[in-house]
C-alpha cells in the first residue's frame, strides 16, 4: 500500500515535470525539470532494487548530462530568453501524431496479458554487476563494454574537434594539418 | 561449262570503289578520282564481255537453247521456313546482254566526265555517286530473286536521287531530284504490292521457279478471281506499275524531264539508257509469269507503251531544250520497248516482240547515250541548254556533228543503221497482233525522225548565231566515248539477237519483212525530209504553222500540263485534306501528349518539392506519422 | 516491493513519457530543448528495459546492462551533440532550429 502511494507519486512528478519540460518557456526552467524528471527515475530505479543502476543514472544523466546542457545553454543564450514557441499548425498536428501514437502503443500494450515471474529469485548485489560485467562467459557482457568504452572514446575526440575554435596543430606536424586546412577552406 | 560465280565481282568491285571514293575522294586531287572510278569500272567492263563471249559464244551447245543459270546464290535472311530472302547472281541472255550495256554505257561516261566535269567542286563525289549507281543497276540485272530485284532497285532509286541533285546548291535540281525520288517511289509502292501478292500466290521469290512453264507459279493462275481479274493478272499490273514508274511510262512521266537538271553524263547513263529501260528489264524478266499467266496484264504494258510513245513525241516535237527534246525521246523509245514486250507471245516466231524490245533496249542504250553525250558537248561549248542559243555549229564541233548526225539518223530508223534493225523487229511484232498499235507506232516513227532532225538542223545549221566566245571542240577525253558509241550504234544492228536473247531461250528464225520495212524507212525519209525543209535554213513556217495550230501548240509546249493536274491533286486535295489533319493530330495530341506528360511531372514535383525543405522537425513528423501508419495498418489487419 | 505494483502501470508511465518527449521533439524551436526531449526519450526507454528485466526475467542481466550502456551513449551523444550546437551558433549566431536548414530544394 505504501508502495503503491509512492510509485503513484513517482509517477505523478515524472508525467508533470516532463510535459512542463518540453512545455516551458524559459529554458532553463526546462533543464531543471529535467533534472527532477532524472531524479524520479532513479527513484524508481531504487524501488525496482536496481542500486547500481539508480546510481549511474544519478551520476551520469543527473550530474553529467543535465549539467552539460546547462552549460551549453548558458554558453549560447542570454540567460532570462524566452524560448519561441512553434505556430499553432505545427503544435497542433505533432500532438495529434503524439496522441495517435500514444494511444496505438497503450492499446497493444494492455491488451497483452504479461505474465510476471513470481517465484523469489536472489536479489542482485552489486558484486554481481560487476563481475557480469567483465566476464567473457557466455553470461558476460565484457563485449558491450568494450565497445562502448571505444564509443566513449570516439566522442570524446569528435566532441573536441567539432567544438574547437582553432585548428587542430599537433606538435611536429604543422603542415599536414595546414595542408589539410588549405584542402578543406578550398 | 564455265564457272560463272565470278559474275559477283562485277557488281561488287564498282560498290568497293564507292566506298572508297565517298569516304577518302575529298582528300585525294579529283583527277586520281576519276581515273580509280573509271579503273574500277572499266575492270567490271572486262568481266562482263568475258561473261557474255563465255555466255554466248564459248558455252553454247550449237542447236540447243541457252538456258538460265544461278551462278551464286546464298541465304541473306532466313525469317520463317517459307520466308527467306537471298541474294545472288543469275546468269541469263538478258542479264548478260544487260551487263554488256550498263558496263558499256558507264564505262563511257566515266571517260567523258574526266573532261566534262572538270575543274567541278564535287569532282570525287560525282564518280562515287557513278560507282554506287554502277553497283545498284548491275545487282538489279543479277537478281536472282525478285526480292532482291526490289532491294537494289531502291538503291537505284537512291543513286538517281543523289546524281539528279548534284548540283545541290541549285533549287530547281533539289526539287527535282525530290520529284523522281517521290514518283517512283510511289511506283514502288505498287511494286511492293504487285511482289507481296505474287510471292504470296505462288510461295516463292525466286525467278526460276516463277517463269517456269511447268513450275508451280504458272500452274496456281486459276487461283481466286477479284473483280473479273485473277490474282495472278493483279499482282502483274501492280509489278508493271513499279515498272512504268522508273520507266517514266504515262501518267508517272512527270520526273523525266525536270531530271535533266543533273549534269548530262548522269542523264546519258541514268536516263537514257540504264535506269529507265529497268521497267522495260522487269517485264522481260517476269515474261513468261506475264505471257502465260495474265495475258490482260500484258495488253495493258501494251496500250500504255504505245500511248506514251505517242504522247511523248508529240511534245518533243515543240520543246526548246536539248536535253529536254532528248528526254521525251528516250520516253518515246521506251514506249516502243513496253509495247513491243506487250503485243509479244511467249516462244519460237511468237516471242518476236520480246527479242525485238530487247534488240531496241541495246540499241537505244548506245545512241540514246551517244545523242546525250553529244548534248553535254554542245553545252560545254555553248554554255546554254536552249535551242534559240545555238546554230552553225558544225563548222566549230566537227566531231561532235559527225556522231550526233549518226545517232540522228539511227534513231530515225534508216538502214544499215542499228535503229533501223530493232524498229522494225518492232513494227513487224506490232503488225502480227493489233493493227492500231501498229499505226500509232508507225506515226511515231515518223515524228521521231522530225524531231530528231529539227534539233540536228537547229544546232548545227541555220543562221550564224553570234557566239560571245568561239566554241571549241570538246577535248579528246570527251569525243572518244562518242566515237565508241557511235561505232556502236551503226554496228550493233548485226548482233544475232534471233539467236541469243528470245522468249523461251531457243533459237528462231527472223528475216526483213519487206512489206513492213520499206514503208518505215519512207516515213522515216518523210520526217527527215519535213523537218529539212523547217528548219534547214532559217524560214518563218515553223513559227506561222504555231500559230496556225495555236492551241495544239501551247498544249504540246506545256507537256499537255499534266504537271499542273498533279500538283493540283496534292496541293490543294492531298495536302489539305489528308495531310493537315495528320499534322495536326501529330503535332496536337501526340506532341501533347509527351509534353503534357513532363508538364504534369513539373508541376507535381515542383510542388511536393516542399517535402525537402531542410527543417529537421517536418522530416521527424513525417517519420512518426509514417511509423504511426504502419503500426495501424499491422494491427488492424493483422 | 515493486511486485504490488502491475508492469501495466510502469509500462503506461513509460509510454506516456515517450511520446511527451516527441511532442518536444516535434515542437520545440531551440535546438538544446530538442536535445533535452531526446534524452526524455531515452530515459523512457531505459525504464521500459528496466521494467521488463525485474518483472519477466528477474535472473536475468540483460535489461539492466542495456540500460546502463544507453545511459553511457546518452552521454556520449548529449557531450557531441552540444559541441555541434556550440559550432552552429558560432556560424548562425543562433540556435533556432528553423535557421538550420539550407540541406533543402
Amino acid at each position: 500500500m505504501f508502495d503503491q502511494i509512492v510509485f503513484f507519486v513517482i509517477a505523478a512528478i515524472i508525467l508533470v515535470f516532463s510535459v512542463l519540460t518540453v512545455t516551458s518557456r524559459k529554458i532553463l526552467r526546462a533543464a531543471v525539470y529535467l533534472l527532477f524528471v532524472l531524479i524520479a527515475t532513479a527513484v524508481l530505479y531504487f524501488m525496482m532494487n536496481y542500486n547500481f543502476l539508480a546510481a549511474v543514472q544519478l551520476t551520469v544523466y543527473a550530474g553529467g548530462i543535465v549539467v552539460l546542457i546547462i552549460f551549453s545553454i548558458l554558453l549560447t543564450s542570454h540567460i532570462s530568453e524566452h524560448a519561441k514557441m512553434a505556430p499553432l499548425k505545427q503544435s497542433l498536428l505533432s500532438a495529434l501524431a503524439t496522441i495517435a501514437g500514444a494511444m496505438l502503443t497503450l492499446m497493444v500494450i494492455l491488451n497483452f496479458v504479461f505474465v510476471p515471474n513470481t517465484t523469489p529469485v536472489a536479489e542482485q548485489t552489486v558484486n554481481d554487476v560487476g563481475l557480469a560485467l567483465v566476464s567473457y562467459q557466455r553470461e558476460g557482457f565484457a563485449l558491450p563494454f568494450e565497445v562502448i568504452s571505444i564509443l566513449l572514446l570516439a566522442s570524446l575526440i569528435g566532441a573536441i574537434v567539432v567544438a574547437k575554435k582553432e585548428k587542430l596543430i599537433l606538435p611536429g606536424k604543422e603542415e599536414i594539418s595546414e595542408n589539410a586546412e588549405n584542402d578543406s577552406a578550398q | 561449262m564455265t564457272n560463272y560465280t565470278y559474275t559477283l565481282l562485277i557488281p561488287l568491285i564498282p560498290l568497293v570503289f564507292f566506298l572508297l571514293l565517298g569516304l577518302t575522294g575529298h582528300k585525294m586531287k579529283p583527277i586520281v578520282a576519276g581515273l580509280i572510278g573509271t579503273t574500277g569500272l572499266g575492270i567490271s567492263a572486262i568481266l562482263s564481255y568475258i561473261t557474255a563471249i563465255n555466255y554466248f559464244i564459248i558455252d553454247h551447245v550449237a542447236g540447243t537453247g541457252f538456258t538460265s543459270i544461278k551462278a551464286v546464290e546464298f541465304n541473306w535472311l532466313h525469317l520463317t521456313d517459307k520466308l527467306t530472302i537471298t541474294l545472288g547472281s543469275l546468269i541469263d541472255p538478258i542479264s548478260v546482254m544487260m551487263l554488256v550495256v550498263i558496263t558499256t554505257v558507264s564505262l563511257m561516261v566515266h571517260i567523258y566526265s574526266l573532261g566534262y566535269m572538270k575543274g567541278d567542286t564535287g569532282f570525287a563525289r560525282f564518280y562515287a555517286f557513278l560507282s554506287l549507281f554502277s553497283f545498284s543497276m548491275l545487282g538489279l540485272v543479277l537478281a536472282t530473286n525478285i526480292f532482291q530485284m526490289y532491294i537494289f532497285w531502291e538503291l537505284v532509286g537512291v543513286s538517281s536521287f543523289l546524281l539528279i541533285g548534284f548540283y545541290y546548291e541549285k533549287p530547281s535540281a533539289v526539287a527535282a531530284s525530290k520529284k523522281a525520288f517521290i514518283v517512283t517511289r510511289f511506283a514502288d509502292l505498287g511494286f511492293l504490292i504487285g511482289i507481296l501478292m505474287l510471292s504470296f500466290n505462288t510461295g516463292t521469290f525466286d525467278f526460276q521457279m516463277l517463269v517456269d512453264p511447268a513450275g508451280p507459279a504458272l500452274a496456281s493462275k486459276g487461283g481466286a478471281a477479284f473483280m473479273g481479274m485473277s490474282v495472278l493478272t493483279w499482282s502483274m499490273i501492280f509489278i508493271f506499275m513499279g515498272g512504268a514508274g522508273k520507266s517514266a511510262m504515262f501518267p508517272l512521266h512527270i520526273w523525266l524531264p525536270d531530271a535533266m537538271e543533273g549534269p548530262t553524263p548522269v542523264s546519258a547513263l541514268i536516263h537514257a539508257a540504264t535506269m529507265v529501260v529497268a521497267g522495260v528489264y522487269l517485264v522481260a524478266r517476269l515474261f513468261p509469269v506475264y505471257a502465260l499467266g495474265a495475258p490482260d496484264a500484258l495488253h495493258i504494258v501494251a496500250w500504255v507503251g504505245g500511248f506514251t510513245s505517242l504522247f511523248a513525241a508529240v511534245i518533243a516535237c515543240t520543246q526548246t531544250d536539248i536535253k529536254r527534246v532528248l528526254a521525251f525521246s528516250t520516253m518515246s523509245q521506251i514506249g516502243y520497248m513496253m509495247l513491243s514486250l506487250g503485243v509479244s507471245s511467249y516462244g519460237g516466231h511468237e516471242g518476236l516482240g520480246f527479242m525485238a524490245a530487247n534488240f531496241h533496249l541495246f540499241t537505244h542504250a548506245m545512241f540514246k547515250a551517244l545523242l546525250f553525250l553529244g548534248a553535254g558537248a554542245i553545252i560545254h561549248a555553248v554554255h546554254s541548254n536552249d535551242m534559240k542559243d545555238m546554230g552553225g555549229l558544225r563548222k566549230h564541233l566537227p566531231i561532235t556533228h559527225i556522231t550526233f548526225l549518226i545517232a540522228c539518223i539511227t534513231i530515225a530508223g534508216i538502214p544499215p543503221f542499228s535503229g533501223f534493225f530493232s524498229k522494225d523487229e518492232i513494227l513487224v511484232a506490232a503488225l502480227h497482233s493489233n493493227k492500231f498499235l501498229f499505226a500509232i507506232e508507225f506515226l511515231v516513227a515518223g515524228l521521231t525522225a522530225f524531231y530528231m532532225f529539227r534539233l540536228y538542223y537547229n544546232i548545227f545549221w541555220g543562221k550564224n548565231t553570234h557566239y560571245h566566245h568561239t566554241p571549241h571542240e570538246a577535248p579528246k577525253v570527251m569525243t572518244i566515248p562518242l566515237m565508241i558509241l557511235a561505232f556502236g550504234s551503226v554496228f550493233a544492228g548485226f548482233l544475232p539477237f534471233n539467236e541469243w536473247v528470245t522468249s523461251d531461250g531457243l533459237a528462231f528464225e527472223s528475216h526483213i519483212d519487206w512489206a513492213v520495212a520499206i514503208p518505215s524507212v519512207l516515213i522515216g525519209i518523210v520526217g527527215i525530209v519535213v523537218a529539212t525543209i523547217l528548219y534547214k535554213n532559217e524560214t518563218a513556217i515553223p513559227a506561222k504553222m504555231a500559230t496556225n495550230f495555236k492551241h495544239l501548240y501551247k498544249w504540246a509546249y506545256h507537256k499537255f500540263y499534266i504537271d499542273e493536274v498533279y500538283l493540283f491533286v496534292t496541293k490543294k486535295i492531298i495536302f489539305q485534306f489528308i495531310s493537315a489533319p495528320i499534322a495536326w493530330f501529330d503535332r496536337h495530341i501526340i506532341d501533347g501528349t509527351m509534353n503534357g506528360i513532363a508538364g504534369v511531372t513539373q508541376y507535381v514535383s515542383y510542388h511536393i518539392r516542399g517535402l525537402q525543405s531542410g527543417k529537421v522537425q517536418q522530416y521527424a513528423f513525417v517519420f512518426v506519422s509514417g511509423v504511426v501508419l504502419l503500426v495501424v495498418l499491422f494491427v488492424a489487419f493483422m | 516491493m515493486i511486485q504490488n505494483i502491475p508492469l501495466s502501470y510502469v509500462l503506461i508511465v513509460s509510454t506516456l513519457m515517450f511520446f511527451i518527449g516527441i511532442y518536444g521533439f516535434l515542437t520545440r524551436r531551440n535546438l538544446i530543448t530538442m536535445l533535452m526531449s531526446i534524452e526524455l526519450i531515452l530515459n523512457a526507454v531505459n525504464i521500459n528495459f528496466v521494467a521488463f528485466n525485474r518483472y519477466l526475467f528477474p535472473q536475468a542481466f540483460e535489461g539492466h546492462f542495456f540500460a546502463m550502456i544507453v545511459i553511457a551513449i546518452a552521454a556520449a551523444e548529449a557531450a557531441v551533440g552540444i559541441a555541434i550546437i556550440i559550432n552552429i551558433y558560432r556560424n548562425f549566431r543562433s540556435i533556432d532550429v528553423e535557421q538550420v536548414d539550407q540541406m533543402k530544394f
